[in-house]
């Protein structure tokens, strides 16, 4: 099929000035980068299986190795980037659909970074949170229009149930076979140290975990894969996941060759099977067949759960959050354009859906002009990165939000974005029972709980700085937001004023 | 006392214990200076096969045969527990290796009898091989 050859995206520089050939590199490569020629007694490196995920420059004891782009480049065109001619290379050489993995990373506007947030000077008091107490805790879920009292006055309960947070962000949706089992048990200690819910995933629960179902939010998807009875029952709320920010409009596809042991027997589906999961669920085609699948999760789990439903922020996410506020749901869940996946096709990725900043600003602002805030909490997720981001969401409306990228990184990623290949070098986006060893939950989970601690100070001087003491206070404050560089329409969408305004 | 311990199941088999043993006693403060184009005589040492991978080094046992074995009188166990081999005593007959029940004793490259002697005296202060193992499959702490 003609001339195939790509030159190597990345080169591996080894400063054998520096290198003792410890052959770390070589034995922590699962992708067999590196190898041990023992005639000259040195490493050398094959830079084209390199995906440059850092593993060996991270456990090189010497400091010897550095991954660098290649500068073998096209000649230069302003409107044919290497990159787009790469892939017009793969597609004919390969006639397929371009894969990726990870979050959208093409440079579109990123309105966090557009966004500043105010604090407060001579008028009104700053807080210092060191000394005074700060509030952090959120309950997600329905809130009661009105107040009810009996006969002698006293109040009536009620409330619809509740998620606890005591900090509003929670671990978004990864499935057990997308992630390994470590990389689930990391993020299952850390939720239940840190009074916070990770997600399953449509992959079903591995029945180790269900003794962190208190912290545990079960997803249903459309593949169905690993719900029952006892499964709904384990979590503390069930999320239906209409779609995903990375992939809006698709369904997933794992594998046959990770659906192997545990993954299998969890997910309900045998070994070997690819685990399908069809872009629409086959029985939801409207707002009414929403309701359907809410009132039936409900009454599986006795009405003690809160419902979420996950959509991809798409053209008309505001009218799609009125629907589903009406449909029962007691939490939305909004999944921005950049948010991460284990693999998606790379035009959709790249091209559908629409910042998170934008659908939150835009959904708020619908439920609260038509009276039904109250009766949904908002959750956002898709690249939030920071303790910033997070205190910009809320102040822009939404109740929590949901990170994962973030954890991933946490947990030793390295955004190398080759998931799919399922030769994880950090032991997460893997099935190998060698690689996924790679990541001990004891260290994993700390490092999660680190970083949500840290999350949760800057949260607090974010909003002393401010002179709020509550992030109940900050929801929806939009005053405290101010844009900048930003156009009349971006502001008007947002709901801000620009800075100086 | 504190011991060197290794859990079987985090142990990657990567030989960075190997490598940061021998340069904690190497006495140099730059490991390429210490190591680079150098056999190594780490006093830890990595057994695996295909299915199992693990760290090994002394136990400080509670009763040492390579004690009780030494002809020379060279190994002895401190007040704190530590079981330490005087080189200078050593007369290279090898049998603290051949009696060792877990095989944690070897030689250094002027054939004295070597084992670990958990950093205390080398400019670590605590065993390299815990504080570098990437995985925490080395540790270094008190158990019943």
């Amino acid at each position: 099929m003609g001339i195939e050859f790509i030159y190597p995206e990345f080169e591996v520089v080894r400063n054998q000035n520096r290198c003792i050939g410890c052959r770390v590199c070589e034995r922590q490569c699962a992708n067999e980068v590196h190898t041990y020629d023992a005639d000259g007694k040195v490493i050398i490196s094959d830079d084209a299986k390199c995906v440059n995920c850092q593993r060996c420059v991270s456990l090189c004891p010497t400091r010897a190795i550095k991954i660098v782009k290649s500068d073998c480049r096209m000649r230069e065109n302003a409107n044919w980037a290497d990159d787009t001619i790469k892939e017009i290379y793969k597609q004919a050489n390969s006639g397929g659909v371009l894969l990726s993995s990870m979050g959208n990373p093409k440079p579109f506007p990123v309105y966090w970074d557009k966004i500043l947030i105010n604090a407060s000077q001579v008028t009104n008091p700053p807080i210092d949170p060191l000394r005074e107490p700060m509030e952090t805790k959120v309950f997600l879920g329905k809130k009661p229009d009105s107040i009810e009292r009996d006969e002698n006055g006293k109040l009536i309960n009620n409330l619809s149930p509740q998620l606890k947070l005591e900090l509003p962000v929670m671990f978004s949706a990864m499935s057990y076979g997308s992630i390994s089992y470590n990389a689930h048990k990391s993020l299952a200690l850390a939720a239940q140290q840190l009074g916070i819910y990770y997600n399953t995933g449509e992959g079903g629960l591995h029945e180790d975990f269900y003794v962190y179902g208190e912290n545990t939010i079960v997803q249903v998807a459309s593949g169905r894969f690993g719900v029952h009875d006892d499964y709904l029952n384990a979590g503390a709320a069930v999320e239906i996941k209409m779609g995903q920010g990375a992939k809006p409009g698709i369904g997933g596809h794992l594998p046959g060759t990770k659906i192997v042991g545990d993954v299998s027997h969890t997910r309900m589906i045998p070994e070997g099977s690819d685990a399908i999961s069809p872009a629409p669920h086959h029985d939801i085609y409207s707002i009414e067949d929403l309701r359907q699948l809410v009132y039936s999760l409900k009454e599986a789990t006795q009405y003690k759960k809160p419902v979420i439903v996950k959509v991809a922020a798409v053209h008309n996410i505001a009218a799609i959050a009125s629907g589903i506020a009406r449909s029962g749901a007691d939490i939305i869940a909004i999944d921005g354009f950049r948010g991460g996946t284990g693999a998606a096709p790379t035009r959709i990725r790249d091209n559908v859906g629409i910042p998170i900043e934008l659908a939150l600003a835009a959904c708020d602002q619908r439920l609260r002009e038509e009276g039904i805030r109250n009766q949904v909490s908002l959750v956002v997720g898709g690249s939030i990165r920071s303790a910033s981001d997070v205190v910009k969401a809320i102040a822009l409306g939404a109740d929590a939000c949901y990170v994962a990228t973030a954890a991933l990184l946490a947990m030793g990623c390295h955004l190398c974005r080759t998931c799919q290949t399922g030769k994880c070098n950090w032991g997460i986006a893997t099935q190998n029972p060698e690689l996924v060893k790679r990541l001990n939950p004891e260290i994993g989970s700390q490092r999660l709980v680190n970083l949500m601690t840290a999350w949760g100070h800057e949260i607090k001087e974010l909003m002393g700085g401010m002179g709020i003491n509550s992030i109940e206070t900050l929801r929806g404050n939009r005053l405290m937001l101010r844009g900048i560089n930003l156009t009349e329409k971006e502001l008007e969408i947002l709901g801000i004023s620009h800075a100086g305004e | 006392m504190k011991r060197v311990y290794v859990n079987e199941e985090w142990c990657l088999g990567c030989h960075l214990c190997e490598y940061n043993c021998a340069f904690a006693n190497s006495g140099l403060s730059d490991m390429v200076k210490a190591l680079k184009d150098k056999e190594i005589y780490p006093r830890i040492h990595v057994e695996e096969d295909n299915k199992i991978k693990y760290a090994v080094s002394c136990r400080h046992c509670d009763d040492p045969l390579c004690v009780k074995s030494c002809i020379a009188g060279a190994i002895t166990k401190d007040e704190n527990g530590t079981v330490k081999i005087d080189t200078d005593k050593c007369v290279h007959c090898y049998t603290c290796i051949l009696v060792c029940p877990v095989g944690a004793v070897s030689h250094n490259e002027n054939g004295a009898a070597m084992k670990c002697e958990l950093c205390l005296e080398n400019s670590c202060g605590s065993p390299a091989c815990a504080s570098g193992c990437p995985n925490k499959a080395i540790v270094y702490e008190e158990r019943e």
